[in-house]
């Protein structure tokens, strides 16, 4: 059964929550991640997410495998969406439960630590005055470039 | 020997695609990121990328196979 989802459609928060349910279980956390209109001091208007989605499916499933691991979750369930993503919408969902809320805080925090860090996503920034970048690590873009990317050279 | 390379973010606007078939020489990803970097203009050192062969991560020298599927990852930034 798969636990980490790329979508390129809205996020089914409800049918995921389902996902998480176990008798064991004595609480679940989770986390949203939402499309912010700044970064970096700069006015966002939509980002863009890209994925090698083969990599980004097995990386995501192997950081929630390690996390029901390392904190005895009951159950870990992550969706990340990809394309063109408005102010407002949910870029990421991260749910996890488990017997008792110390370890489902700390592996719903983990989890998207790990997302962040691992898991083969791009986001491409808009700004309100027209410019765009990809964003890598250091949060800064590397290019400057129009979208979609045409020819140049 | 024929590999194929997908590009993304903004190796992929630097190299104008998303994907290429190349014939090359190189017997390694360190050699191919070398070849392709000068090509495309990639400024990444290699210790900000990771490798990808045929959907798995890989290490920078392992012997690359005739038909093998490329992706130079640049620093990812989901979430």
């Amino acid at each position: 059964m798969r636990r980490f989802h790329l979508s390129a459609t809205p996020i089914d928060t409800a049918a995921q929550r389902i996902g998480l349910e176990d008798p064991s279980a004595g609480g679940c956390v989770t986390f949203e991640g939402w499309v912010r209109n700044h970064n970096d001091a700069r006015a966002v208007t939509r980002l863009d997410y890209q994925a090698y989605g083969p990599l980004a499916e097995q990386e995501g499933e192997a950081i929630l495998g390690e996390a029901v691991a390392k904190f005895a979750l009951r159950s870990a369930r992550c969706v990340h969406r990809t394309g063109s993503l408005a102010i407002g919408e949910m870029a990421v969902w991260v749910g996890v439960s488990a017997d008792h809320r110390d370890a489902a805080f700390a592996a719903c925090r983990w989890i998207i630590d790990e997302v962040k860090r691992r898991v083969p996503i791009w986001k491409n920034e808009h700004y309100a005055d027209g410019e765009s970048g990809w964003l890598h690590p250091d949060n800064t873009p590397v290019a400057t470039l129009d979208w979609p990317a045409g020819g140049h050279g | 020997m024929k590999v194929r390379l997908l590009y993304f973010a903004s190796l992929a606007d630097r190299a104008g695609r998303s994907e290429e078939t190349r014939e090359t020489s190189a017997r390694t990803p360190r050699d191919l990121y070398a070849e392709i970097a000068r090509e495309h203009a990639f400024t990444f050192a290699p210790g900000r990328i990771r490798v990808a062969i045929n959907g798995a991560l890989s290490g920078w020298e392992r012997a690359l196979a005739e038909g093998d599927e490329i992706v130079f990852l640049p620093p990812v930034s989901g979430g």
